[in-house]
Formats: C-alpha cells, structure tokens, sequence
C-alpha cells in the first residue's frame, strides 16, 4: 500500500503543475495586449447586466433558447441588431435600453465577431481528432 | 432549530435541510424554464426566461453546494467519532450563506445579474460565500485534525473544499478588466474555473459516497486501498487540467486543447473501472437494496457510466465539434446534476435526516414507484435532450441554415417531451423528499412545544 509520504508527494506534484499552468495562462492570454474601445468595454458590461448570456451563445457557450451571436454583426450587422433590441421578440422582451446602451452592445459584438468564428462547419477535423479553427 | 435533535450533529443537518428546499425551487424553475420554451412569452412581462434561468441554476448549485457541505460535516463527525471543532462557526457559515442565497435569489426578480455563464450573480454578493467557505476550510480541518493515515475520502474533502474556493476566487477575476478585456481572454479563464468548480464540488460528493458505502457495507478497506487512491488522483488530474474541453471551439491557446484531450482520455480508467466492477456490484446491489440511501448509490452508478460516456465522447474535440453549444451539453448537465450529484446527495440526506427526534420517516409504497418514477423520467429526459442536441448539430453543420426559430419550431417535439418527463421527473423527486422535509419541520415544532422526544432521535 503506497505510504502518506508518496500520496503527498503526488498531491503536491499535481497541484504545483496546476499552478503552474494556472499563472502561466493569466499572464500569457491567447489576446494578450489586446485593448478594445471604451465603447465595447462599455457593451461587455451592458450584455452582462441584461443577462443576455441566460438566451444566447458566443462561441457555443451560454443559452439556447436565443441564436449564438458570435457573428452576428458581419451575418446580420447593426441595424438587425438594433430592430431586435427595439422590438424584441415573442420570447425576448424588450429592454428599454438607451441609445448608448444599444450602441455599447453593438460595439461589443463588433469586437466579438472580430476575434474569430464560431461556425462549427469551418472547422478543420484531423483524423488524430484534434480541431483547427 | 438548534432544537431539531440535541444528540446529532445539528447543524450539519440544517444545511441538508436548506439544501432539500433549495431543490424543491430548483424544480419549479427549472419547469417553468420549460414552458417557456413551449409557451413563448410565458411571463414574458414579470419573469423573462433570463430571470429563471439563473433563479433554476443558483437554486441547483445553491443545493449542491448546501448538502455537500452539511453531508461532509456529518460524516467527518462520524469518521472521527468527535464533535465538529466549532459548531459556531457552522452556524455563522450557514447564515452567511442562507442569507446570500436568498439575496441572490431576490436579485435575479429585480432583474440585477451577475451576467456570466452560467452560475452567476452580482460579484458583492460573492463575498459572504467566500468568507462563508473560508470558515469551512477552517472548521473542517480543525475537525479532522490529523491528516495521518486518513482513507481516501478525507483527501478528497480535503481536495473539495481547498480546490472549491480557488476555483471560486478565480471565477471573479473578471472584475479586473485584464482579464475581461477580451471575450476569449475572459471565457478561457471562466471556463477554466467553472470546469474545474465542478470537480471540486464532485471531490466532496465522492468523498461521501466512499464513506457512506463503507458504513453500509459495514467493510473500510477500501477506503485505504491503491486502487482507491489511483482512482482519486486520476479524478484530481481531471479536475485540474481537464476543462479545456469546454472551450474546444474558442479561439484560445492550442495547447490547452491537446492537455485537455489527452487528460479527458484518462477518464477511461474510470470508465473500465465501472464496467470491471459491474457484476460484484449488483450483487452488492441486491444485498443492500433495501435501504433507502443505498438505492440513490446504485442509480447514481448506472447515471455516472451514461454521463462519463457521454462526456468521454464528448472530450474528443472532433465530436465535440458537432455537440458544442447544442443539447448534448444539456444531457451531460443534467445526467451529473440530477442523475449523479442530486441522486448522491439524496442518498446521504436520507442516511442523514431519515431518522430524528420523531423516529424514522415512514416511507411507503409511494417511495419505491417515486423511486423508479425518477429514474425512467431522466432517462426519457435525457435521451430527448441527446435527440434534440443531435437536431441542432444537423442544422449547425448543414449547408443552407434554415432560421434559428424554424429550427427551434422543427424540434419542438422533443421539447414537448421533455417537460412531461420533466414534470414527471420534478414530481416524482418532491414526492420521494417531501416527507423528509415534512418530518424535520414537524421535529422542530414538536420540540418547541415540549412533546415527548422518541428515543430513536439518538442514531
């Protein structure tokens, strides 16, 4: 039966790999140096504080009862979006948003959609079964 | 409610309690989430989906994280033989985190949001959990004590309860706009801690599991045993450098994808582990199926095989290309939620709660059809989630996309049956906790009013 000695020095071997990993990924970000515009810094904070995330994907990831909208701006563009948040839907409501605030949202799409696609069908498949964007 | 049962570890109890009601709401939102799929606009003026999504996740989470922590507390007691070091620090814990629970959940009905994906809440209100968890770390290894010679599932609350405020402290550090300055940036570190939240919170729920199926074997070797101890560090691996495949898609670092693929494929350890012990397992199964508590086990194993599968299939990035962001993910969410840390959770809160100052919870007929009631309903649940998931993938890869909302309108089928298994399923669980709830509560009133105390409170 392995010793309390060997158990830790797995435990601690594990978690000085972890936080390795950890601090090397916050101080190496796959962005890094990356600064957007006070508008879309602004639209970031205006999608948290509707919980836009509650219906709707960016990169697949959040609710499915709304589209993802990774790439809304460059499928759809501003005045899509901007109807959509003016009128809503039959199950989005409406959110009474100030000018600023729809242009905040619309900046921060712009700069989502900048980053990269989330449609699956342009993603490289290998045979190893790892995937390129 | 101090008063509840003077012989037992009381306090751990309240937050098992706290964790039955917590499910009870969970339940509700989570079917009025479902009719508003079904019935668009459905609240739409006071209660948007929104507002439920997060009321149904936090109530959830909020139940994990409650009767985890009471499960624990009880069984380190009973692990050690000693009292919890201080059972103060238990009560300003369970305020702490009762009173935020409840703030939280006002929050969301006011429309105030954390924001994030997906257990969210306004950062302040982050920091009586914190605290909250900080006294826990304290208390638990003041109770412990010794960390000489300890089974397998003292390490795995060990690991839980430190890895749990971590994650938690790292969930946050989107406030500092370093982090959240940009979108991949900022979900590359959520998911990094959310993935590994989970596992933290699996690390407590495991951890008891062991402790409670030693207790009902009556046998603890296993508890000291290599092959428990290989098995816990292959979950600590995962936990640790396993969430990359969350975010397979995201246009992050590719590093992450390849640690994360080749850590997920470890699972199949597991995996055959599961399968190697199948056969000892049922007869084990037949042996003890007449208690309550060990039912949930034996389901939640046969959920832990389906979801690992199912989570295997899906750390391959080539598959996860197709489930990413559709109902799969779903499945995968709901079978370890509901059918793996829910039914395990369940298994210890009947252990726990099944007896006290009024003797033991009668249980009837109804428990044993609630029983099966369950099970077959989140499977019917689950595999509608897997069908509509599939839907969605064929509409994701194909060439001319029909519209989101004729896609949505197209799988609307599954949707319809996967509210009546939900109902059922919600129903089928409030039948099987109600009376356990219902007993504590009536405990509580009939020591307020002196009546006579059944010698069975003491177990």
């Amino acid at each position: 039966m392995a010793t309390d000695r060997q158990k830790v020095v797995i435990a601690v071997f594990l978690s000085v790999s972890f936080l390795f990993y950890s601090f090397y990924l916050y101080f190496s970000m796959p962005f890094k140096g990356y600064i957007k515009d006070q508008e879309a810094c602004d639209g970031k904070m205006v999608w948290q504080h509707y919980n836009c995330n509650a219906c709707h994907q960016i990169y697949g990831l959040g609710g499915y009862l709304g589209p993802d909208l990774t790439n809304e701006y460059s499928l759809k563009g501003k005045d899509v979006i901007n109807a959509f948040l003016i009128s809503g839907t039959s199950t989005m409501p409406v959110f009474h948003m100030s000018e600023k605030e729809m242009n905040d949202l619309v900046a921060f799409l712009k700069d989502v959609d900048r980053t990269g696609s989330a449609d699956p069908r342009t993603f490289t498949i290998y045979p190893n079964g790892t995937i390129e964007q | 409610m101090e008063l509840l049962n003077n012989k037992q570890p009381v306090s751990s109890r309240l937050f098992i309690l706290s964790g039955l009601l917590l499910l009870s709401a969970g339940l509700i939102f989570g079917l009025t989430g479902m009719l508003q799929y079904l019935i668009p606009g459905f609240l739409k003026t006071h209660l948007s989906f929104e507002k439920i999504r997060p009321l149904h996740v936090s109530s959830v989470v909020f139940w994990i994280i409650f009767a985890a922590i009471g499960s624990v507390t009880n069984y380190v007691q009973q692990h050690t033989g000693r009292a919890v070091y201080s059972r103060l620090l238990m009560k300003i814990q369970w305020f702490l985190f009762s009173i935020t629970t409840i703030l939280i959940l006002i929050s969301y009905c006011i429309g105030v949001f954390g924001g994030r994906e997906y257990w969210e809440f306004p950062p302040l209100l982050a920091l009586p959990i914190i605290i909250g968890w900080i006294l826990f770390i304290f208390n638990f290894i003041k109770s412990v004590a010794t960390f000489r010679n300890q089974p397998v599932y003292v390490w795995m609350w060990l690991t839980g309860v430190v890895f749990f405020l971590f994650t938690f402290l790292e969930s946050y550090l989107w406030v500092f706009p370093y982090f959240r300055n940009n979108i991949v940036n900022d979900m590359t570190i959520q998911w990094k801690s959310y993935g590994s939240m989970v596992g933290a919170w699996n690390m407590l729920i495991y951890g008891c599991s062991i402790f409670l199926m030693e207790k009902i074997s009556g046998d603890n070797k296993y508890g000291h045993s290599n092959i428990a101890f290989a098995l816990y560090f292959t979950g600590l691996f995962n936990l640790m450098f396993n969430w990359g495949h969350h975010i397979y898609t995201l246009p992050s670092h590719h590093f992450i994808q390849y640690i994360s693929y080749t850590v997920s494929m470890t699972e199949l350890v597991i995996l055959g582990r599961i399968l190697w012990k199948w056969k000892s397992s049922l007869s084990e199964a037949k042996k003890h199926f007449h208690y309550i508590a060990f039912r949930f086990l034996v389901a939640a194993d046969w959920w832990v095989f389906l979801t690992l599968l199912l989570a295997i299939m899906m750390s391959i990035p080539g598959v996860n290309v197709y489930t990413h962001g559709t109902h799969v993910t779903v499945a995968h969410t709901m079978g370890a939620t509901i059918g793996i840390n829910s039914f395990l959770l369940l298994a210890f809160a009947f252990d726990i709660l099944h007896v006290n100052c009024l003797g033991a919870v009668p249980y009837t007929k109804y428990f044993s059809r609630a029983f099966w009631i369950t099970n077959l309903s989140l499977f019917v649940f689950w595999i509608s989630l897997i069908l509509a998931g599939v839907e969605k993938a064929r509409w994701l890869m194909s060439a001319n996309r029909i519209p989101f909302s004729s896609m949505m309108l197209q799988i609307r089928p599954l949707f319809y049956i996967l509210f009546i298994s939900g109902f059922i399923l919600a129903s089928a669980l409030l039948i099987i906790i109600y009376p356990l709830i219902k007993r504590q509560f009536e405990c509580y009133f009939s020591m307020m009013s002196n009546t006579t105390v059944s010698s069975e409170a003491e177990i």
